[in-house]
């Protein structure tokens, strides 16, 4: 059904009785062109791109819980394309592009809501820094604007502009930037793909691939073998697991990334505020509950949970950037596993095993960069080329040295 | 989490910087033929789930290296020891 005035009008008045699913709940067939693995936001957008963009549609995607259970529905729905490097820009702004128009495309209220991105900073160094990041979104087609202190007061009065150590300068801020409901972009796609004829299976983990040949021939899983001309992986978080079953290592440590909510209030931040230098950063959800989080745990873990200290980091951050928030009670904390590559870019390309494709290493960034990775993912699998957005995204790019070091920290494990 | 040094005792994470896997081995060789043992040192991880040797840093309490086996899925710590014995 598609959605419009006249559609819940019609349900409306007629008791909101016959509303229908809005995806099926199949088994699989025996062989496919594409099985995705992992129904995430990721996988779920090139199934979507794959059946729109490329006319594919014997396509599959494997999740092995609901849709909607991992990352899509673990993250804190920021989007934004304030990056800098030339790898990372072009791609983070045609993702920027596919939010602005992806409620028209799958006829699907995911929320994009366009309230800005800003970015503190606290002195003349950070100032330059965010002024050349700013100068090279603009070269990029995305849009900056440096503010003065003032500027940032006029958006959020709030802020404590005199901590002693990090005072507020200013800031460069994103107008386009925002949120997305995330679990929406979930369901969304995977309304769209499965309107389109591709299987979405549900509660179906993939536990091994066939590869015969050096080339993939299908993948094991709990509902039985499924034959499959292609294999996209598309696990962020497990990457480094599901790789291993094709016999494959990644330059990927798992880490988990905390995130909290606290109880609902009034109105008080119609923006997104991010604190680099105190690690933190903050939202408020359409419930009135802040949604804020910090920097991550820093050790290896699939725990989805993380631990204390990083709690009381993200708290003191918080408490440092806007005292106002101090007698707020957190409802939920949580944690999300992420694919941290060794230079904190991600990795869409294919694999020394011919037909498996690999989508990973998203880091703490997944979220917002779901449609161009579901369209770049989706042009690699149709077509065998890299898209132009994705070119740097290449998994040999480590052994080349031709890492995108978007943190200028220098690329190597430990500092991502 | 906590770790027992094996010096300072049992100890809040706070104390402990992470530095990651200690099972990699740096090669020995610097010629170019070395090229792709070089690569798996620097870049490659097995990244498990469950048990998982690691470098730890007690930088906030006595600086010793530590190679600590601890559960990747629960956050177990199973075993600390000094690195030289340890890697």
């Amino acid at each position: 059904m598609r959605y419009s005035l006249g559609s819940l009008l019609a349900n409306a008045v007629t008791g909101n009785r016959n509303w229908k699913p809005v995806w099926r709940e199949p088994e699989p067939k025996a062989q496919y062109d594409v099985v995705i693995v992992g129904g995430g936001g990721h996988g779920l957008a090139t199934a979507h791109y794959l059946a729109k963009q490329h006319g594919i549609t014997n396509v599959a995607v494997l999740e092995k819980s609901y849709l909607g259970s991992g990352n899509i529905g673990r993250n804190t729905t920021i989007v934004r394309s304030n990056y800098m490097l030339p790898g990372n820009e072009p791609f983070y702004e045609w993702s920027m592009k596919l939010w602005e128009g992806l409620e028209q495309d799958l006829n699907y209220n995911t929320m994009v809501s366009q309230r800005g991105v800003l970015n503190v900073f606290h002195s003349d160094p950070q100032r330059d820094a965010f002024a050349r990041r700013g100068n090279s979104m603009l070269l990029h087609g995305a849009d900056a604007v440096m503010l003065d202190r003032e500027g940032v007061r006029k958006l959020v009065p709030f802020v404590d502009f005199d901590n002693a150590r990090f005072p507020v300068r200013g800031g460069l801020f994103q107008p386009r930037g925002g949120t997305v409901r995330h679990d929406a972009v979930a369901w969304g796609y995977a309304r769209s793909a499965d309107s389109r004829g591709i299987d979405i299976i549900q509660n179906c983990a993939a536990t091994g691939f066939r590869i015969e040949n050096g080339r993939i021939v299908g993948v094991e899983t709990e509902k039985g073998f499924i034959r499959a001309k292609k294999v996209a992986l598309s696990v962020a978080g497990s990457s480094s697991r599901a790789a291993a079953m094709a016999g494959l290592r990644l330059p990927i440590e798992a880490h988990v990334l905390q995130a909290f909510v606290t109880e609902g209030i009034k109105p008080l931040i119609d923006t997104v505020i991010t604190f680099g230098a105190g690690h933190f950063y903050c939202s408020q959800s359409d419930k009135g509950g802040l949604v804020f989080g910090g920097d991550i745990d820093g050790y290896n873990t699939y725990a989805q949970r993380g631990n204390l200290p990083v709690v009381e980091d993200v708290a003191e951050g918080g408490m440092a950037l806007m005292p106002i928030i101090g007698r707020l009670r957190v409802l939920r904390s949580w944690g999300g596993l992420l694919d941290m590559t060794m230079d904190g870019s991600p990795i869409i390309d294919t694999t020394p095993v011919d037909g498996l494709y690999l989508n990973a290493g998203w880091c703490y960034g997944g979220f917002k960069a779901t449609p161009a990775a579901g369209w770049c993912f989706a042009h690699l699998i149709a077509t065998g080329q890299t898209h132009p957005y994705a070119a740097a995204y290449r998994l040999d790019r480590f052994a080349e040295g031709r890492v995108i070091d978007e943190k200028g920290m220098g690329a190597q494990p430990n500092l991502h | 989490m906590r770790i027992k040094c094996p010096y300072c005792g049992e100890r809040a994470l706070e104390e402990f910087s992470y530095r990651g896997d200690a099972t990699v081995k740096r090669p020995e060789s610097l010629e170019p033929s070395a090229t792709d043992a070089w690569v798996d040192y620097v870049y490659l991880r097995d990244n498990p789930v469950g048990l998982h040797k690691e470098q730890w840093h007690h930088s906030a309490g006595c600086h010793s290296w530590l190679v600590v086996t601890r559960d990747t899925l629960t956050h177990e710590v199973v075993g600390v020891e000094f690195a030289e014995k340890g890697s």
